[in-house]
C-alpha cells in the first residue's frame, strides 16, 4: 500500500489561499528594486506550484509555472517591474485562486479568464529574450511515460566501475549505501580495489581512497536505473557501466541501449547527464508504484470522507494553555472523586472549595476553547487593499485605504459571513461616498479620498467602522426617494438617523446613475439582513461634505450566547439576553385589546404587542390570560414585543447547537442547547417569532375577509 | 532510530515529508526555514537533513554551507528538495556541500527509496 | 527489496479494518423491530444505537409524529414516532418502547435521527435474492419507504429504506 497523501490536500489548499493573499497584498505594495518583497511573492508562487505538482493538480502547476517564471525574471533583475506586469500578476493571482477554489469544490474550473491570462503571461514572457526555457522546462513533466521496456525473464549482467574522488564522503555520501541501493535491482558482487591506498602516514582520515568494481545481475534494471542511483555523486566520480547479455535473445531495445550509450565518462559532460536525470525522475514517478496506489484506492471500501468543514490553524500557545487547563481539571476531578470515596459531613468545606475550583476550571477551559475559534480580523480586511486598488482604476478616483485594529479577534464563522457585507459597504463608500477629484477640490478637500476600516471590541461585541471622508448622505435625496417609493408620506417627520436608516429599506438606492460597482439597489437591505442574521446590527452617521460612518456591531462568537431561561408550560426556552429590554409583571390597566385579537401593552409611551408563546407554538401553558402574566419585552429590528411566559428562570451562558444538522430550520427557533440536567432547550429567534406572529394575524384577517366574502356570497 | 531534520517553509510540504518519513518509522524534527533549521541542528544531531531551497530568512543553500561548518554535520547527508531541476541549482547545492537533491513534485515512494542511498 | 514492497510495508490508517466481520453470512444484515405486531427491518450498518424511550423536548409546531429532540452525548437528535408516522398501532410509551437511532452519511451530509418503535426483535441475515419487491398496493407504509419484503418462516418482514425514513417533512403552515 502506498502512502496516502490526500489527507494533506486541505492544508495545501489553506496554505495556497494564504499564499495568494500574500502575493496579492505584496503586489499592491511592490516597488522597483524591492528584492525582499518580490522574493516573498516568488516563494509563495513556488510553494503553490510544488504542492500542486505533488497532488497532480496539473492546471495549477502549469499556470503557476508561468507566473513563477515571470516573477523569477523580476527577481533576478532580468525584467523591470512595470505597472502592467503587476496588473497581469494580480490578474493571475485571481486565476490561481479560481483554479484552487475549483480543486477545493471538486469542480472542473473552465474559466475563459484563465486561458486569456495564461496566454497573456506567455506573450509577456516571450517578449523577454530569456523566456525560451519555460516551455521546455514545463513540458518535461509529461514526456517519457512510454519507457516501460521491462522484460521479466531476461537477465543481464552489468559491470560497473566506480572510482570516487577522494573527497566524496565529505558531502555526506556513503558508497556502501549506494551499493545496497543497487542490491534492490538484483544480485550484486562488490570488489574493492585498494591499490590507490596511500601509506598509513599519508592517509587523511576524511578522504576516500578506495575504488570499486561491481557486478550486478538483474532482470529488470536499465542503465538509467543504475545511473540514477549514482545521480548525486556523478560529478565526483568516474562511473563506467557496461552490460553483458546473459540470455540469448535480448530484445532490441536493450541492445540499443548498449550501443547508443557506451560507458560515458560522466565527469566531462555533466550537462548531458543532467538532462538524463530529469527523465529518470519522471520515469520512475510514472511507473508502477503510482499505478498500484490507484488500484488499491479502487479496492478500498467506499468510505467517503465527511464534507469539508474547514480547518483552523491554532497557535501553539493557545493549545498549550488548553493542555494546562485540562491538566488542572484532571487534578480537580481526582481530588473530588477521592473526596467522594468516603464522604462525611466534616469534609463539606473541602467539597465546596473543590466544586468552586471545578467551576473556575470549567470557565477558563471554556474561554480557552473559544479563543481557538478567534482569528484576527485582518483575515477579512486583507482583501480590501486590492478592492480599493481595482476601484481606483475603474472609477478614476484616488482613494487611500487605512486599516486599523487589524489584530482585533473575531470568531471564525462570524468572520466568514461578514466578508461580503463588508465588501459591499466598502464598495459603497468608494463608489457613492467619495466624490470625484474635481468636486473634492471645489469643496476644499484633498484630491485623494480616504476610507478607514477600523475594528475594536466594545463590551461583548466587536465593532467594525467603515468611515469615508466623502460627500455624506444627502438627507433630502433620501427623503425624496423614500417618498417616491412610497415608504413614507410627505407629512412624516423623521430624525436624521431615521432618514439614514431608510437606505436599508429593500429596493432603495440613491445613486443617480447605476454603476457596475455598487449594483442596482440590491445591497444595503441585504447587508443589513446578513448582519442581523449574525445577531448583529448596523448604524449610520453622516455629515454633509464631511463623510459617512457605518458602524457594524457583531457578537464575538456564534457558539455561545448569554440567555434568559423562561418556562412556558412544561417547556424551557432561552431568550437571547441581548434582545431583552426588560421583564415585567403585566398590570391589567395597561392592557389594551385592539382589532379583536391583538393585545397591546402600554410601556411608557410605546404600545407593545404581546405575543403569548403558548399560542405561537401551540403548546400548553399555565397562564393563558395576559392580565398579571409575566412579560419579557424584547426588541428586534426596531420592533418591541412582549413575550408572555409562565416563569422566569436563571440567566446563563448556553452553547448553541444547530437544529438544522439533524432536523431542519424551525420557525421562531434559532437553535437548541443542552441544559445542566442534560435536557434540550430551544433558543428563541425573536425576529422569526415576530414574523410568525405577523403572518398569523395576517392570516386571521384573511380568514375573516374570506368568511365575510362567503357570507356575502350566500346572501347574494 | 534514524532521526531526520525536515526544513521547508511550506507547512503542507513539510507535513507530507514528515508524515511519509514517520510512516516508514523514521523520527523527524521539522523546521520552518533555514534559520530555524540551523538552530535545531545546533542543539541536536541528525542522521539526515532534507531541506527546501527557496525559503525566507535563510535559504537551503546557505543552510547547507552553514551546516557543513558544524562538526556534527561534517558527514551528515543533506538532501535538497527542489522544483528547480536546472543544473545550475544542483551545482550550487553541491558547491555548498549538499549530498544530493530530490526533485519536486514530491512523491512519497520516491522519497523513501532514494533516502536509502544515504542513510542506513 | 523493491519499491512496491517497501511501500506496502508502510502502514496506512484504516488498513487494519475488521476483516472477517462478514464471516457469518455473505448477505446483508438487518435489525428487525416491531410496529404493533408487524415486523420491519433496517440495514444494521445504519444503526447507531438503541435507546430506551425518554421524553423529548418538543419542537414548536412540528407534525405529531415528530416527538421532539433529545440530547445524545451532546448531539441534538430528533425523535420520530414511526407508529404515528405510518399510523400503525397505538402510540403507547411503555417499558419495551425503544428508540432506534439511525445514522446515514452521504456525500453532502449526515443525519442522525431516532425512531420510536414498539420493540426490537432480532438480527436478520438476508441475501439480495431473498428480498422480494413489495406489492404496489395497500398498506399503511407508503411505497417509497419500502425496500422489499423477506420471508422469515411464516412471517414477512418489511425492509425499510433508511434514506427515505430520514427525509424530514417540512412543517405545514398553520
Amino acid at each position: 500500500m502506498s502512502v496516502d497523501l490526500s489527507q494533506f490536500i486541505p492544508s495545501f489548499l489553506e496554505e495556497s489561499f494564504e499564499g495568494l493573499e500574500l502575493m496579492e497584498s505584496s503586489l499592491l505594495n511592490l516597488e522597483q528594486g524591492d528584492d525582499e518583497t518580490i522574493n516573498s511573492i516568488f516563494r509563495a508562487a513556488h510553494s503553490i506550484k510544488g504542492g500542486a505538482g505533488t497532488f497532480g493538480f496539473e492546471k495549477v502547476t502549469e499556470f503557476t509555472h508561468l507566473v513563477e517564471t515571470l516573477l523569477d525574471e523580476m527577481r533576478d533583475g532580468r525584467r523591470e517591474i512595470q505597472q502592467n506586469d503587476v496588473e497581469l500578476l494580480l490578474q493571475s493571482v485571481d486565476c490561481m485562486r479560481l483554479l484552487i477554489e475549483g480543486i477545493r469544490d471538486e469542480v472542473e474550473c473552465e474559466d475563459i479568464k484563465i486561458d486569456e491570462t495564461s496566454n497573456l503571461l506567455a506573450i509577456t514572457l516571450s517578449n523577454n529574450s530569456d523566456a525560451s526555457s519555460i516551455v521546455e522546462d514545463n513540458h518535461g513533466d509529461q514526456t517519457s511515460i512510454e519507457n516501460e521496456n521491462e522484460n521479466e525473464n531476461e537477465k543481464s549482467k552489468w559491470h560497473i566501475e566506480f572510482i570516487p574522488e577522494h573527497h566524496l564522503v565529505q558531502t555526506g555520501n556513503d558508497p556502501l549505501l549506494l551499493f545496497s541501493a543497487l542490491t534492490e535491482f538484483g544480485e550484486l558482487e562488490v570488489v574493492a580495489n585498494t591499490k590507490d591506498l596511500p601509506s598509513l602516514t599519508d592517509i587523511h582520515s576524511e578522504e576516500l581512497y578506495l575504488t570499486w568494481q561491481l557486478t550486478l545481475i538483474s532482470s529488470s534494471v536499465t542503465e538509467e536505473d543504475i545511473r540514477e542511483v549514482f545521480e548525486w555523486v556523478e560529478d565526483e566520480c568516474l562511473l563506467n557501466i557496461k552490460q553483458e547479455k546473459i540470455s540469448e535473445n535480448l530484445p532490441d531495445q536493450i541492445v540499443d541501449n548498449q550501443n547508443v550509450s557506451p560507458s560515458i565518462q560522466t565527469k566531462d559532460n555533466g550537462n548531458k547527464s543532467l538532462e538524463c536525470d530529469l527523465e529518470v525522475d519522471v520515469h520512475s514517478n510514472n511507473t508502477s508504484p503510482v499505478k498500484t496506489a490507484s488500484q488499491q484506492n479502487n479496492d478500498k471500501p467506499t468510505v467517503k470522507a465527511k464534507p469539508d468543514v474547514g480547518s483552523i490553524r491554532v497557535g501553539v500557545d493557545k493549545v498549550d494553555s488548553l493542555i494546562n487547563l485540562v491538566g488542572e481539571l484532571v487534578i480537580t476531578q481526582s481530588m473530588l472523586s477521592e473526596l467522594g470515596n468516603n464522604f462525611d459531613l466534616s469534609k463539606t468545606e473541602r467539597l465546596t472549595s473543590g466544586l468552586e475550583q471545578l467551576l473556575q476550571n470549567t470557565k477558563e477551559l471554556q474561554e480557552s476553547v473559544m479563543r481557538i475559534r478567534m482569528l484576527p480580523i485582518s483575515f477579512a480586511f486583507n482583501r480590501f487593499p486590492r478592492l480599493i486598488h481595482d476601484m481606483s482604476l475603474r472609477t478614476g478616483k484616488e482613494i487611500e485605504l487605512i486599516l486599523k485594529g487589524e489584530q482585533t479577534e473575531l470568531d471564525k464563522t462570524v468572520m466568514e459571513q461578514i466578508g461580503d457585507p463588508l465588501i459591499h459597504l466598502v464598495r459603497n463608500a468608494a463608489d457613492h461616498g467619495i466624490e470625484s477629484a474635481d468636486i473634492r477640490v471645489a469643496n476644499g478637500k484633498p484630491e485623494k479620498g480616504t476610507i478607514i476600516l477600523d475594528a475594536y471590541h466594545q463590551g461583548g461585541n466587536i465593532v467594525i467602522e467603515i468611515i469615508d471622508d466623502g460627500g455624506g448622505i444627502d438627507r433630502q435625496a433620501v427623503f425624496n426617494k423614500a417618498l417616491e417609493k412610497g415608504i413614507i408620506d410627505e407629512n412624516t417627520t423623521l430624525s436624521d438617523s431615521q432618514i439614514f436608516d431608510l437606505i436599508f429599506e429593500p429596493g432603495f438606492s440613491t445613486a443617480v446613475e447605476v454603476s457596475d460597482i455598487s449594483g442596482r439597489g440590491v445591497g444595503m437591505d441585504v447587508v443589513k439582513k446578513n448582519i442581523q442574521s449574525l445577531g448583529g446590527r448596523i448604524q449610520v452617521e453622516s455629515q454633509p461634505n464631511k463623510g459617512s460612518t457605518f458602524k457594524v456591531y457583531l457578537p464575538l462568537t456564534l457558539a455561545i450566547l448569554d440567555g434568559q431561561l423562561v418556562k412556558v408550560g412544561t417547556e424551557t426556552y432561552i431568550i437571547p439576553l441581548i434582545t431583552i429590554v426588560e421583564s415585567l409583571q403585566a398590570k391589567p390597566e395597561l392592557i389594551n385589546r385592539v382589532s379583536g385579537d391583538m393585545i397591546l401593552y402600554r410601556l411608557r409611551e410605546d404600545n407593545v404587542p404581546v405575543i403569548p408563546i403558548c399560542n405561537l407554538f401551540n403548546i400548553e401553558a399555565e397562564c393563558h390570560e395576559v392580565e398579571n402574566a409575566l412579560l419579557v419585552v424584547v426588541e428586534a429590528d426596531g420592533q418591541k414585543v412582549g413575550l408572555m411566559v409562565d416563569d422566569l428562570l436563571a440567566q446563563q451562558q448556553v452553547v448553541i447547537k444547530s437544529l438544522k444538522d439533524n432536523y431542519q430550520q424551525v420557525d421562531g427557533i434559532s437553535g437548541a442547547t443542552i441544559l445542566g440536567d442534560g435536557s434540550v432547550a430551544m433558543i428563541l429567534d425573536v425576529v422569526g417569532m415576530i414574523d410568525m406572529a405577523m403572518n398569523n394575524t395576517d392570516q386571521i384577517q384573511l380568514r375573516r375577509i374570506n368568511k365575510n366574502n362567503i357570507l356575502e356570497g350566500v346572501t347574494l | 532510530m534514524t532521526k531526520i531534520l525536515v526544513v521547508d517553509d511550506s507547512n503542507s510540504i513539510r507535513d507530507m515529508v514528515s508524515f511519509t518519513l514517520k510512516s516508514a518509522n523514521y523520527e523527524t524534527v521539522e523546521a520552518k526555514d533555514g534559520q530555524d533549521g540551523l538552530t535545531k541542528a545546533q542543539s541536536e544531531s541528525f542522521d539526515l537533513v532534507i531541506s527546501d531551497v527557496n525559503m525566507p530568512n535563510m535559504d537551503g543553500i546557505e543552510l547547507c554551507s552553514e551546516l557543513r561548518k558544524l562538526p556534527n554535520f561534517k558527514f551528515t547527508p543533506i538532501l535538497m528538495l527542489t522544483t528547480e531541476s536546472s543544473g545550475d541549482m544542483k551545482m550550487r547545492g553541491k558547491a555548498a556541500g549538499a549530498t544530493g537533491w530530490l526533485v519536486k513534485p514530491f512523491n512519497p515512494e520516491k522519497l523513501l527509496s532514494t533516502i536509502k542511498r544515504v542513510i542506513r | 527489496m523493491n519499491i512496491q514492497e517497501l511501500a506496502s510495508e508502510i502502514p496506512v490508517e484504516g488498513e487494519y479494518s475488521l476483516e472477517g466481520i462478514d464471516f457469518i453470512t455473505n448477505g446483508e444484515q438487518y435489525l428487525t423491530f416491531l410496529l404493533a405486531h408487524e415486523q420491519y427491518a433496517v440495514d444494521i450498518l445504519c444503526v447507531e444505537e438503541i435507546r430506551s424511550w425518554e421524553k423529548a423536548t418538543k419542537i414548536p409546531n412540528s407534525p405529531e409524529h415528530v416527538k421532539g429532540v433529545i440530547n445524545m452525548r451532546g448531539v441534538i437528535v430528533p425523535i420520530i414516532d414511526l407508529r404515528i408516522k405510518f399510523t400503525i398501532g397505538d402510540s403507547n410509551y411503555c417499558d419495551t418502547t425503544v428508540v432506534i437511532v439511525l445514522s446515514l452519511e452521504d456525500e453532502v451530509d449526515s443525519k442522525i435521527i431516532g425512531f420510536v418503535v414498539d420493540a426490537v426483535s432480532d438480527v436478520l441475515n438476508a441475501e439480495s435474492n431473498e428480498i422480494k419487491p413489495a406489492p404496489s398496493f395497500g398498506g399503511c407504509v407508503p411505497q417509497n419507504y419500502i425496500e422489499g419484503l423477506v420471508n422469515v418462516g411464516d412471517n414477512v418482514v418489511t425492509i425499510l429504506n433508511v434514506a427515505a425514513l430520514q427525509q424530514i417533512e417540512p412543517h405545514k403552515p398553520e
